[in-house]
């Protein structure tokens, strides 16, 4: 048993290959994170224009993404696009796939954070003088950060599990980096390895979670 | 022809549509099949864990954190490729249906139990107590005092996550399920043309809009009222 999923020699072999796919995880997550974070804040921000007219078609925006599975979407930009003479590299795909997906969901998490700031917040800082533009920045997004932390958080975590999609438009991050060992040793050894550190990498926020999620409770 | 005429003949070509709608349909079918099945053995055997956890066997509490901990870090995907290429070496050989469905099974049961025992721990300490000394057993006491609160708090998380873990099943294209989007790939690559996809994604969103839609209606149907 050790011998087939844990086979140290294999382990060795192939850990240049695994440690690779590690760093272009990290790397590709560091990309992803902010590229979603930003699409998100641009959703939330225009959310807090509270105008029938934007509200309906943002509200259409995220139930689409929230209903579109993500693989879907990225197969859509890798596959589909080609046919329109639009031909973009896996890379490309996955940082527009995940701008668009995880921007939704992200949207919706500051949406809530900024409207659990109370209206008496805008009004304070409008009154001192301060812009439209500077009363969100300096008052009100530092709170509705605060506030939905937690699910900031949650979701991250989320968006760094989902960078395994990129093994299906061969990026070469860790899911895919362990398959190529797979297919070079005949062994799910690498699979395993890969697991490992995925679990490794993540524990420590999933940790965190739990205690995050049992003090807002104790809270309440 | 025009560029939206083109454009039109490319990826909403009705011949092509035609041709692979019943591919399309069949793979509609798998989706909600492997959908409900991860969808009711996922969220029963996470409230049946959360159950368990309420026994407060410390070792045993021990193992469903370990377990739920697991589920919640590894990239879904992940555990379906360690299942689907994994087992095989083990002397089983569970199909990609197979393999997807316990593998998003496991992530929403590790979900789904952490999201009932945040519900049951926040009942009052005070409720059980009254409840016990009114002559309610542990069980009754669970059945009718704690759950049907511990549900209220759990619905509105507990759909979206669902929702997001049952999208997963598009994941099962990876290890060969003939669901709807590994339908519409292998469609895609036979007719060379991209009308299959858009069908799949036109389903996909037939399926998931209205599930989406009702969750959004859930959400503030069952907040707390403050």
């Amino acid at each position: 048993m050790i011998q087939t999923f844990f086979n140290p020699e294999i382990i060795v072999a192939s850990w240049p290959i695994v440690r690779a796919g590690l760093l272009n995880t990290v790397l590709l997550s560091l990309l992803v994170v902010p590229l979603g974070l930003i699409g998100g804040l641009i959703l939330a921000l225009l959310a807090s224009v509270k105008t029938p007219a934007v509200r309906w078609p943002l509200m259409a925006w995220v139930d689409f993404f929230r209903a579109f599975p993500p693989l879907v979407l990225l197969i859509l930009l890798f596959a589909g696009l080609p046919f329109a003479g639009l031909e973009l590299g896996g890379f490309v795909c996955v940082g527009i796939a995940f701008f668009l997906n995880t921007g939704a969901y992200y949207g919706e998490i500051l949406r809530a954070g900024i409207d659990s700031v109370p209206a008496g917040q805008i009004e304070a800082a409008r009154s001192t003088g301060l812009s439209r533009l500077q009363a969100m920045t300096y008052v009100v997004l530092p709170q509705a950060v605060r506030n939905v932390l937690p699910d900031l958080l949650s979701n991250t975590l989320e968006v760094v599990k989902l960078t395994a999609l990129g093994s299906v438009v061969a990026v070469p991050e860790l899911l895919y980096q362990a398959r190529q060992a797979q297919s070079l040793t005949y062994s799910p050894t690498p699979i395993v390895v890969a697991a490992i550190v995925y679990f490794l990498m993540l524990w420590p926020v999933v940790r965190l979670l739990s205690r995050l999620e049992n003090r807002a409770l104790a809270r309440r | 022809m025009s560029t939206w005429d083109r454009f039109a003949e490319t990826f909403f070509n009705a011949k092509v549509m035609h041709r692979y709608l019943p591919d399309i349909l069949s793979g509609v079918v798998v989706t909600i099949e492997l959908a409900l099945l991860v969808v009711a053995t996922g969220i029963g055997a996470g409230l049946a864990l959360a159950l368990l956890r309420s026994l407060g066997i410390r070792p045993l509490n021990w193992l469903i954190i370990g377990v739920v901990d697991l589920f919640r870090s590894l990239p879904p995907l992940v555990v379906i490729v360690l299942i689907y290429f994994g087992l095989p070496s083990a002397g089983l050989a569970p199909s990609g249906f197979v393999s997807t469905w316990l593998s998003l099974a496991f992530v929403l049961m590790a979900f789904s139990e952490e999201i009932f025992w945040a519900g049951i721990t926040s009942v009052d300490r005070g409720q059980w107590e009254a409840a016990r000394s009114t002559g309610l057993s542990f069980g009754q006491t669970l059945m009718n005092v704690v759950l049907p609160q511990a549900f209220r708090l759990a619905i509105p998380p507990l759909t979206n996550r669902t929702i997001a873990i049952t999208k997963g099943t598009a994941l099962g294209t990876v290890v060969a399920v003939t669901e709807i989007l590994g339908q519409a790939s292998s469609a895609m690559s036979n007719s060379y043309n991209p009308s299959p996809l858009m069908m799949g994604a036109a389903a996909y969103l037939v399926l998931f809009l209205p599930v989406v839609v009702a969750a959004r209606f859930i959400e503030t149907r069952f907040a707390w009222k403050r």
